[in-house]
C-alpha cells in the first residue's frame, strides 16, 4: 500500500470478493442545479477578477509614472473594449464579493441547508444586480 | 489497489478487512503533506477575504470618486497617508487572495505534477511582481504626490 487513504477504498462485493469501492458518480451524471452553477461561478469570477488587478496595476503605475501614462490608462478604460472589461470587471467583483460573504457564513457552519441555501443564492444574484446597476449608475452620472 | 486487496487479509468480527497500519496519528499528520500547511493556506485565504469586504467597498468609493480625474487629483488622492495606507492594505490583500485563489483553480485542474508545480510557481512570481509594481507605484505616489 502506498497511501493510507487507499484503506478506505476497500469494499466487497455480495460474493465476498474484496475490491476497490466505486468513486462518487460523476459531475455529468448529476442534473445541473443552482448550487452547482453558482459554486462554478464564483470559482470563474475569482480568475476572471485576476484581470482587474491587471488594471489596478496599470493604473496605479500609470498615474505613478506620468501624465502620457496615465493618459494612456484613461483612454483605454474609455474606449469600448474598456468600458466591456469595467463592466465586466464590476459585475465579476460584486457576484464575487457577496458570494464569497456566503461563503464565510456558510464557513461558521450556518446556512448550510436546502432552504436556506436557496435563499441566500437569491440574495446573492439580486445583490450582485442591484450593486452593478448602482455602480454604473453612480459611475456614468459621475463621468 | 489490487495491492492493498491482498494485503488486506485482516477481518474484524463483521469479516471486514482490516488494514493496519504501524504509525501514530500525530505520525500521519506531521508526516502527510497538508498537514504542514493546509490549513495555514484556507485560514490565509479566509483572513484576506475578511478584510476585502470593507476594503473593496472602499475602494469602489475610490474608484467612483476618481473616475475621469486628471492624474494631479489621483497623485493628490494617494498622498494622503490614510488613503495610501488603505490603498497598500488593498493591494496586499488582494494579490494575497488571488495567488491563494489561483493556485487552488490549478491544484484542481493540472493533474500532472510537474507542469502543475512549474504553472504554480510561474503564477505565484508574476503576482508578486504585480503586487509590488503597485506598492513601489503607491509608495511613489504617497511620497511625491
Amino acid at each position: 500500500m502506498t497511501d493510507i487513504r487507499d484503506s478506505l477504498m476497500v469494499g466487497r462485493t455480495s460474493d465476498g470478493r474484496l475490491v476497490r469501492r466505486p468513486l462518487s458518480p460523476h459531475l455529468q451524471v448529476y442534473r445541473l442545479n443552482s448550487g452547482m452553477v453558482m459554486s462554478i461561478t464564483h470559482r470563474i469570477t475569482g480568475a476572471a477578477l485576476t484581470v482587474g488587478t491587471l488594471l489596478l496595476t496599470w493604473w496605479l503605475a500609470a498615474a505613478a509614472s506620468g501624465d502620457a501614462a496615465y493618459g494612456a490608462v484613461s483612454g483605454f478604460m474609455r474606449s469600448w473594449f474598456g468600458v466591456l472589461i469595467l463592466l465586466g470587471w464590476t459585475a465579476a467583483l460584486w457576484y464575487h464579493f457577496f458570494a464569497g460573504i456566503r461563503h464565510l457564513i456558510w464557513d461558521t457552519g450556518r446556512a448550510l441547508d436546502k432552504p436556506d441555501a436557496y435563499r441566500t443564492g437569491v440574495a446573492v444574484l439580486a445583490g450582485t444586480a442591484i450593486l452593478t446597476a448602482i455602480t454604473w449608475i453612480v459611475g456614468l452620472v459621475l463621468l | 489497489m489490487s495491492e492493498t486487496a491482498k494485503s488486506a487479509t485482516l477481518r474484524d468480527n463483521r469479516g471486514t478487512a482490516q488494514v493496519h497500519v504501524m504509525r501514530s496519528q500525530l505520525g500521519r499528520v506531521r508526516g502527510l503533506g497538508a498537514g504542514h500547511t493546509g490549513t495555514h493556506h484556507w485560514w490565509m485565504q479566509r483572513l484576506t477575504s475578511i478584510a476585502l469586504v470593507p476594503l473593496t467597498l472602499w475602494f469602489v468609493f475610490v474608484v467612483l470618486h476618481l473616475i475621469g480625474a486628471p492624474r494631479q487629483q489621483v497623485a493628490h488622492f494617494v498622498a494622503n497617508p490614510i488613503n495610501a495606507g488603505l490603498l497598500a492594505a488593498l493591494v496586499i490583500a488582494t494579490f494575497h487572495h488571488t495567488q491563494a485563489g489561483l493556485q487552488v483553480i490549478i491544484e484542481d485542474y493540472v493533474h500532472a505534477e510537474g507542469v502543475r508545480v512549474a504553472s504554480i510557481i510561474v503564477m505565484k512570481g508574476l503576482v508578486v511582481l504585480l503586487a509590488l509594481i503597485s506598492l513601489i507605484a503607491v509608495a511613489k505616489l504617497a511620497f511625491s504626490g
